[in-house]
């Protein structure tokens, strides 16, 4: 089964994503700032991320970059998936190596759609 | 009784008649008596715009003939015009190859979206083929789209989508490509809104576009069509293609046993071709 991190300090946020990617048959871990999420990815690595861009530990830029130099065996897709929805943030996000880009809110349709585009569903 | 909470009552069998002929008089499409609660769905929201009630009073007022366009408002509500950008990506890809084959003695390939809804297909043709000619040098092909619906069309010339229709199907480098932001919308830059030209036309009743054309898409458009309609409809794309044109359908749709205007192509899976006249 194909597996996917989502990073998002909302609760509520998580949970809705984790529903929608069950549907989806990934298996779904979770973590609620970038420093969890690295040591969530030291861990396992993950096919595919989801991930917030402000958060109180840890952004999801700062997650981004740490990742890029972390001994890691392979690269996950990264899907932001944020509120920020300027154009300067998506083009900051793609700089960072972000493979996708999700502005909130966000439904089934979308999710399932900028998964399809990085090849995972 | 009536009130603007209560759920709007059934309509009376009139009224669904006066309802589906307007639909079939309009564009062709049939609603089986048997779907015939998706009136009351679709047509909630053009009740509540216009402070009705029911669905009779609504009729009532579109047989007064006094507002034109109540017709076309209740066409636009009940015809299906949902669609996104890339869907079924796959055919895109074959379409690069099918317009690259067409391309092959020098002249420039033509497309014809038929019912193109809100623009998210069209448009996708017109991002795939100018990002092909700005790394390739090729020339644009010609993009026609058309659809039945004012409404569509309107939208599609506007070139404007919600961030939801934004997102579905169209990846992120595209997006900042070809679309700026305006609020919470966002609105397809006019260099791409000018590679396509947008009309109205209904593919029952209107003579097809002119010239001919190397790809037709027709996809999710026929099948609420009366499989008699559909007889006529295959033909006429027929008399607007290239021999050797591919027309291409929507991913659960077929020609087989509806025409023999067209048959499956042997060189694009799941698209299909005239067949080749002795
Ligand atoms: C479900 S959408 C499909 C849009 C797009 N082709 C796609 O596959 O994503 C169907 C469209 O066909 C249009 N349509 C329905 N009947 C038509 C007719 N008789 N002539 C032209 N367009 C028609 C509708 O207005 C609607 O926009």
């Amino acid at each position: 089964m194909k597996t996917c991190l989502v990073v998002d300090d909302s609760k509520v946020i998580r949970k809705v994503a984790r529903h929608i990617l069950e549907t989806l048959d990934f298996t779904v871990t979770e973590a609620c700032d970038g420093r969890e999420a690295l040591a969530s990815c030291m861990a396992s690595i993950p096919d595919v991320i989801l991930l917030d861009w402000n958060m109180p530990v840890m952004s999801g830029m700062d997650f981004l970059r740490a990742l890029r130099e972390a001994d890691v065996p392979r690269r996950p897709k990264v899907v932001f998936c944020t509120t920020e929805n300027g154009m300067a943030y998506i083009r900051a996000a793609i700089e960072a190596g972000a493979d996708e880009y999700v502005m909130k809110p966000f439904d089934r349709d979308t999710l399932e759609s900028k998964l399809q585009i990085v090849g995972m569903a | 009784m009536t009130s603007r909470a209560a759920p709007a009552p059934a309509a009376s069998q009139a009224t669904i008649n006066v309802l589906t002929a307007l639909l079939e008089a309009r564009t062709g499409q049939q609603i089986a008596a048997y779907r015939s609660w998706r009136l009351d769905t679709a047509l909630k929201p053009l009740l509540r715009a216009r402070k009705l009630d029911t669905l009779d009073q609504l009729v009532t007022q579109l047989l007064q003939g006094s507002d034109r366009s109540i017709g076309d408002s209740i066409v636009d509500a009940l015809v299906n015009q949902e669609t996104s950008f890339f869907r079924d990506a796959q055919v895109f890809e074959m379409l690069a190859e099918a317009v690259a084959d067409a391309e092959r003695d020098g002249r420039r390939a033509r497309i014809w979206c038929a019912g193109c809804s809100t623009g998210q297909e069209p448009l996708s043709l017109a991002m795939q083929f100018a990002e092909r000619r700005d790394t390739g040098g090729v020339p644009m092909p010609e993009i026609v789209a058309t659809d039945v619906s004012d409404a569509a069309v309107a939208r599609a010339r506007s070139g404007r989508f919600s961030q939801f229709e934004i997102q579905r199907g169209l990846p992120v480098r595209r997006m900042i490509r070809w679309f700026d932001t305006t609020g919470s919308d966002w609105a397809a830059k006019p260099e791409l809104l000018g590679m396509v030209a947008f009309r109205r036309m209904n593919l029952v009743s209107d003579p097809a576009p002119p010239g001919q054309f190397d790809v037709v898409l027709c996809r999710n458009v026929l099948l609420y069509l009366s499989t008699d309609t559909k007889a006529e409809v295959f033909p006429k794309i027929a008399k607007a293609m290239k021999p050797g044109g591919v027309l291409v359908m929507g991913a659960g749709e077929t020609v087989i046993g509806q025409t023999s205007a067209f048959a499956p192509s042997k060189r694009f899976r799941g698209l299909y071709e005239m067949p080749v006249q002795e």
